[in-house]
């Protein structure tokens, strides 16, 4: 019976090593390890053997079995892997085709950039204000400290509809309307774009229709300090820490003091070339004391409360930062110029912390 | 503003900085210097020299053949083809090797034979605007005085090493349109003092008075009129030095009456009137309001028809002036002219400004009168002008000035304390500081403690409040030295509200689904006003539009972007989707602000997936849009409350086009463009949607709660119905949803059939039936009897048999 057992044994072993599939595996395991099975076989005819030989063929016996167990075990294993190799090489695929384009369009790089300045001065608490577009003559020039006659009138030739209403030439007066609102109590911080028009032929850097952004603090002890630092914050997020501002005085009715801020030119940081006219400083906003008639007209008492205002223009700066040069290109909307836009604009910056921002221009903790 | 650098230096000591050192600390401190120009900078070898002979040249009918000593011994000779020149004139030579304007080099040459040893120039040669040269030498050579030294630098002789500051003045700044204003200035940020003219007249024994007498109709227009009269003037060319001066500050000298006038209104900022008094043909001058229709034909000889709303100075009869922007060519100054009736004036502002307007005249006075001049300086300026009349045109002015005077000028008073001033600021500036900067500005002040008391002078009338003077205070202080703050008083929480949340969320859901942003005018045409209006409104004209494309202001978005599809297809961007998110303008009636409600529209044509190498190209159609829309709607939460209906929309498809309702009102439609559409705009198939944003983000919705995931098993049932082809899906839809009940999940159309296998006239619409209950399992016979009542109500309401 021992030989019979190694016989089976090396039979079992070569049929496993013959198999080519699972199947022809499968087969060898019923022949050799099913209740039919030649192993299962020799065993029933234990009967015959003697008390001390019927041990050690059980032993040989489990021992032969456990052995085509384990042998079947790993040959299936590698049928297995073989299979998939084979399926896996016949669903190779060209990985340098395109893929599927999922279609996505892209904010107008003006909103780009409206929605980035939003952004900053909603984490800085400012809300954001908007206003009609057709404006009365009260609100646009008068309540700003323009009265009819005012010189400064003839700085922006209005779009009239009748003498009283206007399109607006500035998105100023939802400044006016907004401190009308808050009826004499601040704070007040506020965010207002928008589009507004003027008589200008258009061309390369001039638009009838133009958008703008200004902002509005007005509360108890806001100080001119308060507006530089500002300012200085909002030059270095949108145009880059490495940017320097410097502050020119100016003139606008509705601010006193009035200023005007450069920043560094950033394609020759400062040395001076074509773009910024030799000057190494680029104009990039008007700001200002918010006038004491400013605060009277709109209901707040000057002696108690201060404010201040900045603006500016949005084409400007997307042209700026974008490198656009004719400002047509943001109202023709030809979708090779749109689609441009598509990408995100997020400055590589080691420290992008609004925080960051704050200790670096020194304003947290310089008292 | 043009400011002479060297005539600035005899108000101001400026010998310590350079024109471009002056120029940055005046932009610095509050004007802006727009330039510098050096005009002489680019140019060499341009000396005197004195015409000896000048005969025609033999081989030409114009050129000339002039020996010149140029002070090199033997004379040269040149050839000029100038029709004034002659012998015995000092002249302009630029010397073979010579630079003159516009960078051109002068070379020995030949001429039709003729050697030339260079050029004589005329002043536009040397780069001086054609419109500032003397007229007597504007179409030929200028004539240097006769005592020039021959050989001597031409270029220092006319000034031209000079530099002129282009001063960019704001309208608060009208102080600065005179050369003591700018010395002022110049003072303050310097540290230096200002030196004045010294004026002295010589007695004459005679009176103005008894020569003229001044009214005022109006004195409210002509606060201060003063005249002064010169005898025995003799009219010439103006000497070298003031005609140099006018035209680097850029006006054309005329004779030596004028430029005095014109050079005291750029010394002073004072405008002054020189008229022949003899030829004023009476012994009066009265100021008045025009009479309507009244006439004048003004210098530039041009006639000019009055209102009352003008001011005139007559002579008692005739208007002789339009009072502040023009002299009457009746009284000019000519060269016979031997008495001079000199008029120095405060006239109001607005006067003047609706005359210079009306007549479209802006002359170096008016644009003075306009931004306000010193009152104080009218008879400063008068006398100074007088003085220089008779040193330069000889003659004899007569004692005392004819005055009529209403002018009451307050004097005005400003007190600031130091500690506001810090507190405004946000600087620390100590009671030193505050002192040194008003002495520089010249304002005198008393100080009491931490207060002072400032008197402005009328030369600043821009200052009349304290935030007035904080400003002066923080130019000169420097802007740059105010410290960086952050506004430290109570918090604000600050963030979008919830319209301007979601608008942002229906450009990203837009862009999601590949649309770009597009930013149209919102002017239009008279023509395009009218197409696809959601609300009807009598045309907002403007007053004066620039053009008939935007004259109008828009009632929809739609126009504009068809109009950029058509510009992107001329360009073979075939593939366009656009929307835009704008305000419409409602008309509310005349003189009143239009209702502003702000628009979402929509356009896509061609191709909306394009992957051509899996087999896979779409072309946009009516579902590609609407889907879109039922994406925006369902992120926004209210997809459950809108209804699309077949509509009829000026413009659009009849058969492709829906309104879009929400709550069961209108908000806008989606549909195809209509073809006779697409021809006016040159597009074709072409998808559009627009509605009113406002009505889509002001309705309410829920706020967002997850629901439970059902534990229990739903039933699905299909269902392919045969109705008759004008049944819409939505109406069987909602006839479905009605007898389904609450065991009724969703209905979702699988299949539309239309064609042969189904009788004519009619078509099939299949559906899946979903039946929920969230509690428990259902039973086969509950779904059954509901289904049932599904399909009976299809058939009573809708006709609809079972397809088979
Ligand atoms: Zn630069």
């Amino acid at each position: 019976m021992k030989e019979r057992l190694q016989e089976l044994r090396q039979e079992a072993l070569k049929k496993i090593s013959q198999a080519t599939d699972l199947k022809q595996l499968n087969d060898v395991r019923v022949a050799y390890l099913g209740k039919k099975g030649p192993i299962t076989e020799v065993l029933r005819g234990m009967g015959s053997l003697s008390a001390e030989e019927r041990p050690v063929i059980g032993a040989l016996a489990n021992e032969v079995r456990e052995e085509i167990s384990t042998q079947l075990e790993a040959k299936k294993a590698e049928l297995e892997e073989e299979a998939i190799q084979k399926k896996l090489a016949e669903e190779s695929i060209d990985v340098t085709l395109p893929g599927r384009p999922v279609n996505h369009g892209s904010h107008h790089p003006l909103t780009k950039v409206i929605q980035e300045i939003e952004d900053l001065f909603i984490g800085l608490g400012y809300s954001i204000a908007e206003g009609p577009e057709v404006e009365t003559d009260y609100y646009n020039f008068e309540a700003l400290n323009l009265p009819k006659d005012h010189p400064a009138r003839d700085m922006q030739d209005s779009f009239y509809i009748t003498e009283e209403i206007l399109l607006r030439t500035q998105t100023s007066p939802v400044q006016a309307r907004t401190m009308e609102k808050f009826k004499g109590k601040g704070p007040i911080k506020i965010i207002c774009p928008g589009k507004v028009y003027r008589r200008d032929n258009d061309d390369a850097t001039h638009s009838h229709q133009f958008m703008q952004i200004e902002g509005l603090v007005v509360d108890e002890n806001i100080r001119m300090s308060d507006l530089v630092g500002t300012l200085e914050i909002f030059a270095k997020k949108i145009f880059g820490e490495e940017r320097e501002i410097r502050l020119r005085p100016s003139f606008f009715p509705f601010t006193e003091p009035s200023v005007e801020m450069d920043i560094t030119c950033k394609i020759c940081s400062g040395e001076g070339c074509p773009v910024c006219k030799g000057t190494g400083w680029i104009e990039i906003l008007g700001a200002g004391m918010v006038h004491p008639n400013v605060l009277r007209m709109s209901g707040f008492d000057p002696e108690k409360y201060t404010g201040f205002a900045f603006g500016m223009g949005p084409e400007r700066i997307a042209m700026l930062k974008y490198g656009v040069d004719d400002i047509r290109n943001f109202y023709i909307n030809d979708v090779r110029f749109l689609k441009q836009f598509f990408a995100a604009d997020i400055p590589v910056s080691t420290e992008s912390s609004t925080n960051a921002v704050f200790e670096q221009s020194g304003i947290l903790g310089s008292e | 503003m043009l400011v002479s650098y060297k005539w600035l230096g005899s108000y101001v000591d400026v010998s310590d900085v350079t024109p471009e050192e002056l120029a940055e600390k005046i932009t610095r401190t509050g004007i802006e210097v727009e330039g510098i120009e050096q005009k002489g900078a680019t140019m060499k070898n341009i000396v005197v020299g004195h015409v000896l002979t000048c005969i025609d040249h033999p081989n030409s009918d114009h050129l000339h053949l002039c020996q010149v000593d140029i002070g090199e011994g033997e004379p040269v000779q040149i050839i000029c083809g100038a029709p004034n020149v002659a012998a015995g004139q000092k002249v302009i030579v630029a010397k073979p090797g010579a630079r003159i304007g516009g960078n051109v080099k002068i070379k020995k040459g030949k001429i039709r034979g003729e050697i030339s040893n260079g050029m004589i120039c005329s002043l536009q040669e040397l780069g001086i605007e054609g419109k500032v040269v003397p007229k007597e030498y504007a179409d030929g050579i200028y004539v240097l005085p006769e005592d020039a030294k021959v050989g001597s630098d031409a270029l220092a002789l006319l000034n031209m090493d000079d530099s002129v500051l282009e001063l960019s003045l704001t309208p608060n700044r009208a102080d600065c349109m005179s050369m003591i204003g700018v010395a002022y200035e110049t003072a303050a940020i310097l540290g230096k003092k200002v030196k004045l003219p010294k004026i002295t007249l010589a007695p004459s024994g005679e009176k103005a008075s008894d020569y003229i007498s001044v009214k005022v109709d109006t004195p409210e227009d002509a606060p201060l009129y003063t005249a002064k009269v010169i005898k025995n003037v003799k009219i010439g060319p103006s000497p070298l030095w003031l005609q140099t001066k006018l035209m680097a500050a850029g006006i054309r000298p005329h004779n030596n009456v004028v430029d005095v006038t014109n050079f005291i209104l750029l010394e002073y900022g004072q405008p002054l009137h020189a008229f022949d008094y003899n030829r004023l043909g009476s012994k009066e001058i009265l100021v008045r309001r025009a009479k309507v229709g009244e006439k004048i034909i003004t210098l530039d000889d041009a006639e000019r028809t009055l209102t009352s709303e003008h001011l005139v100075i007559t002579n008692g009869q005739e208007p002789v002036a339009l009072a502040g922007v023009m002299g009457g060519a009746n009284s000019e100054v000519t060269n016979d002219t031997s008495t001079i009736l000199l008029e120095s004036a405060y006239f109001d502002s607005h006067v003047i400004r609706k005359a210079s307007k009306d007549h479209g005249l802006r002359s170096e006075a008016s644009s003075r009168y306009e931004k306000g001049i010193d009152p104080l300086r009218v008879r400063e300026a008068s006398e100074r002008a007088c003085a220089l009349i008779a040193e330069i045109a000889g003659g004899e002015v007569l004692d005392g000035m004819v005055v009529h005077e209403t002018l009451n000028i307050e004097p005005v008073t400003v007190t600031i304390e130091r500690a506001k001033v810090n507190q405004f600021l946000g600087t620390n500036l100590s009671v030193e500081t505050v002192a040194n900067i008003l002495a520089r500005l010249q304002f005198p002040y008393k100080q009491d403690g931490d207060a002072f008391v400032v008197d402005i002078p009328s030369r600043r009338w821009d200052i009349t409040i304290k935030e007035d003077l904080y400003e002066e205070i923080a130019r000169l202080y420097g802007y740059d030295n105010i410290p960086k703050t952050l506004p430290d008083g109570a918090q604000t929480a600050g963030g979008l509200t919830p319209y301007q949340k979601k608008r942002r969320i229906v450009r990203e859901i837009l862009e999601g689904a590949g649309l770009n942003q597009a930013v149209t005018y919102s002017l239009t045409s008279e023509e395009k006003f009218a197409h696809f209006t959601l609300e009807k409104s009598a045309p907002i004209k403007l007053a004066m539009p620039m053009s008939e494309e935007h004259a109008i202001l828009r009632l929809s978005l739609l126009p504009h972007l068809l109009d950029a599809v058509a510009y992107n297809k001329a360009r073979k961007n075939d593939h366009v989707a656009l929307f835009e998110t704008g305000a419409v303008f409602i008309s509310q009636g005349e003189n009143i602000q239009p209702k502003e409600r702000e628009h979402l529209a929509g356009v896509m044509t061609g191709l909306y997936v394009n992957h051509p190498w899996q087999g896979e190209k779409r072309v946009v159609d009516f579902y590609v849009v609407k889907g879109i829309l039922e994406a925006l709607f369902e992120k926004l939460q209210v997809h459950s409350r809108i209804r699309y209906e077949k509509a009829n929309i000026d413009g659009m498809h009849p058969g492709q086009t829906a309104t879009i309702l929400l709550n069961d009102e209108t908000i806008g439609f989606v549909g195809k463009i209509h073809p006779n559409m697409e021809k006016q705009y040159d597009v074709k198939n072409v998808f559009a949607f627009e509605l009113d944003l406002e009505q889509l983000l002001n309705t309410e919705t829920a706020p967002l709660a997850y629901e439970a995931i059902p534990r229990f098993p739903s039933i699905s049932r299909d269902i392919a119905l045969i109705v008759d082809k004008e049944k819409s899906a939505g109406e069987l839809e909602q006839i479905i949803t009605e007898a389904g009940g609450k065991l009724l999940k969703e209905v979702k159309v699988f299949d539309v059939y239309q064609g042969d296998k189904v009788e004519a006239g009619k078509k099939s619409v299949a559906f899946t039936l979903t039946y929920l209950d969230p509690e428990r399992t259902l039973t086969d016979d509950e779904v059954t009897k509901v289904h049932e009542k599904v399909l009976a109500a299809l058939h009573e309401k809708a006709g609809a048999e079972l397809r088979k």
